[in-house]
């Protein structure tokens, strides 16, 4: 979704790499690369310029942990901050009301009747009683268009074909939805610009007649800067209670959601990811933000190095696998930090690509209890030079540890493939970065 | 008859009123007090133009020829500045050296003759062709559309609405219908009944579907069966009030459609109408028409010049 984003962000953190220390000094550079990111993505000028301020102040002085690189630190705190934000967690849609009345409001195009649809779908699925109605009386066959809808999910529609008063329109399907003991009523508006007073004068008399207990405001994902401007004009007149950020299934880096969050300080509840009826998804603002960045779940996995990791040990073991000299020693002692990290197949999941591929791969914490035996069972020498285990070796450390010989070559060709894709890992870019300290299995 | 004739300068005026206040009212604003072009102006046009939607590119574009300008006309005093920065603009606008047509009556001496109309979803397609339908019957033209979306409720039933406003027949084979079989059908009545022009609607797509952009090049290949070279035009809308992924859009429709005119719809509505600048910049396919406006008649061609004269004229 926001991929181009997140590249951009990562062109931007490589110019932190190699720092000690966040100083106002190296992250000019990356600040800036930042604020081109965000504006790239249609995020407003002035909340991009805002809100990297911000994260360069939460930034600066931080410790670049050597565990983890300067540019991921970096993710973590634009990461936050996003998160922030957006809201921290997912707003739901009121439940007052008898029926709880919903305005589905916005520009032309943005998906307003679409998403009407969709969304009566959705709460049907939860069991209401749903029903529509049709009040934009001005774009051609948009009755016509909701009628079909409703046939397709099954949800009553109310329409008046001769009624020019959307305002009338709206009043009755109230009574309608009333009389029918319908649990909640949407309502589909026609599209308006946010310019255009006397239209917008009509979506507050709508507003007055039926008091919504929702208002949400519906908009295109694919919006430039000028999101600000519209959000705001039809939250001046409605202060809305919600945004549906439609067309996220195409392309566009969103930056507008960012945007209209900002400037209006209304969560965005719902996100519409497809044209069939069921393409309607909850936000997740936690979510949101890391798929903005497009890093996986890389901001835990920073999390959890910043609490166990001790930095000049894996500044060590970095050095060693760059230069192919890491030991039995070595990876004894990092199974001991990563088990004070947690479950190992989350933590390994947690990194971007590799979290798909060991999908299906069972790894269970047990897993290391034969592996430490193993290498418990090594002397000093061959424990650092793992190349002298020749096959007594490997019988010794079969009984010694209780297991088997095959368990033995199993684990010491592991060693070696892990070996080589630690040190395949240290030299590729970005996101992979981070995995120079960190062993796993298979 | 010329385009100018029946074309409402007022209205691309007002049309573009937010924009002009917005852009060049910042711009005059940023030149307050300033005797030349310094460093904190130029920064302050590059938010300006950035946040009109111009794309990144195309300001620093600007700004660079701005800057050489000053640099050989060493006594340029801020009156001057806005007119400089028109004639950039202009001058940005005229180097993609693309043949706009003047009225809605030239089509080449091609008959019938066929445009096809692409876009993402909710740019304004249908309401377009609804539009030119209207400017071609009024230039003396006759006119059949195609209702070749069919995968959108109520899709052909708008159309069919435009099509009795304007009193030209439509071909339809209702909803869920092959698209591609709606296309040929259309051109085949074309060439019949001595049609014209002939306009294809196609169902919203967002470029990044691939089998629905492939679905696109068989609408596309179909009508070719009839006339050759047909579809002559491949009209893609681009929804004004979008921001960089417009570029993206085009990028996409071309590629897949060989697109060869555009179309910028909502201008009345958005505050940057920067977008058009961008478009017309980086893509050699001419920005065609414009529309301005809710009203039947607000679809005009695209002018550069009338374009840039309308943003700065106070």
């Amino acid at each position: 979704m926001f991929e181009n984003l997140s590249a951009k962000l990562d062109k931007a953190f490589k110019t932190l790499k190699g720092q000690g220390r966040i100083s106002d000094l190296n992250i000019a550079e990356t600040v800036k690369e930042i604020r081109k990111a965000l504006i790239d993505a249609d995020v407003n000028y002035k909340i991009a310029k805002q809100f990297t301020d911000t994260v360069k102040e939460k930034a600066i002085g931080q410790n670049v942990l050597k565990s983890v690189s300067p540019g991921q630190l970096m993710i973590k705190i634009v990461n936050d901050e996003l998160v922030t934000l957006f809201g921290g967690k997912t707003e739901g849609l009121s439940n007052s009301g008898n029926p709880t009345v919903i305005l589905m409001v916005g520009l032309q195009g943005s998906g307003k009747t679409t998403h009407t649809a969709k969304l009566a779908n959705f709460l049907k699925k939860q069991g209401k009683t749903v029903m529509m109605a049709a009040a934009d009386v001005y774009r051609p066959a948009a009755i016509e268009q909701l009628k079909v809808l409703g046939e397709q999910i099954d949800v009553p529609v109310y329409f008046e074909a001769e009624n020019k008063n959307p305002v009338q329109i709206a009043i009755n399907a109230l009574k309608a939805a009333k009389n029918k003991d319908i649990r909640v009523l949407l309502i589909d508006t026609a599209g308006r610009l946010s310019i255009d007073e006397e239209m917008m004068q009509e979506i507050g008399n709508i507003k007055s007649a039926v008091n919504p207990h929702e208002i949400l405001f519906v908009v295109d994902s694919m919006t430039g800067q000028d999101a600000v401007n519209t959000a705001k004009a039809f939250n001046d007149i409605l202060d809305f209670t919600g945004v549906i950020l439609t067309k996220l299934d195409g392309d566009t880096r969103g930056g507008a959601a960012l945007s209209i969050k900002t400037v209006v300080n209304k969560p965005i509840k719902f996100v519409g990811t497809g044209e069939k009826v069921d393409a309607l998804d909850v936000f997740h603002p936690d979510r949101m933000a890391q798929r903005i960045l497009g890093m996986g779940d890389i901001v835990s996995l920073v999390e959890k190095a910043q609490q166990v990791f001790d930095e000049d040990e894996a500044a060590l073991i970095q050095k060693k696998l760059l230069k192919d000299q890491f030991t039995f020693q070595d990876f004894y002692n990092q199974i001991q930090q990563i088990k004070k990290m947690g479950n190992i197949k989350d933590l390994v999941g947690m990194i971007p690509g590799v979290g798909k591929a060991i999908k299906d791969i069972d790894i269970s914490d047990d897993s290391f209890k034969g592996i430490e035996a193993i290498i418990n069972s090594m002397t000093e020498k061959e424990r650092q030079t793992p190349d002298i285990i020749n096959g007594s070796r490997r019988k010794r450390l079969a009984s010694g540890s209780g297991t088997d010989i095959q368990q033995v070559n199993q684990l010491l060709k592991q060693f070696e493939e892990m070996r080589k894709m630690m040190k395949n890992m240290s030299k590729m870019q970005g996101a992979g970065r981070s995995l120079k300290g960190l062993p796993f299995m298979k | 008859m010329g385009i100018f004739n029946f074309f409402s300068k007022e209205k691309l005026d007002t049309g573009l009123e937010k924009t002009k206040l917005n852009l060049f009212g910042k711009i005059s604003k940023a030149l307050v007090g300033k005797s030349s072009v310094d460093d904190s102006f130029l920064d302050e046009l590059e938010e300006i133009l950035v946040s009109s939607d111009v794309g990144i590119e195309t300001t620093l574009k600007i700004i660079e020829r701005l800057q050489k300008r000053v640099a050989t006309d060493k006594y340029i005093v801020s009156s001057e500045l806005n007119n400089l920065l028109k004639d950039e603009i202009t001058l940005l606008l005229e180097e993609n050296r693309s043949e706009i047509p003047t009225d809605f009556e030239n089509l080449k001496g091609i008959k019938p003759y066929v445009i096809m109309v692409v876009g993402v979803n909710g740019v304004g397609k249908t309401t377009t062709i609804g539009k030119l339908a209207n400017q071609f019957k009024k230039a003396g033209k006759k006119v059949v559309l195609g209702a070749g979306d069919t995968f959108r409720a109520a899709a052909v039933a708008q159309l069919k609405i435009w099509g009795e406003r304007n009193e030209v027949h439509v071909v339809e084979n209702g909803m869920n219908a092959d698209p591609a079989s709606v296309a040929f059908d259309t051109v085949k009545y074309a060439n019949e009944n001595n049609i014209d022009i002939a306009i294809i609607d196609t169902a919203g797509r967002l470029h990044n579907k691939i089998n629905l952009m492939n679905e696109l090049s068989k609408i596309k290949r179909v009508m070719s069966k009839i006339i050759t070279d047909a579809p002559h035009e491949i009209l893609l809308v681009l929804d004004a009030s979008t921001g960089q992924n417009a570029f993206e859009q085009a990028k996409q429709f071309i590629a897949a459609t060989e697109v060869n005119a555009l179309a910028l719809t909502k201008l009345d509505g958005t505050a940057k109408g920067g977008v058009v600048i961008g478009v017309a910049d980086q893509f050699k396919i001419p920005v065609k028409y414009i529309g301005v406006g809710e009203g039947i008649d607000d679809l005009q061609l695209f002018n550069k010049k009338e374009f840039v004269d309308s943003l700065f004229k106070n």
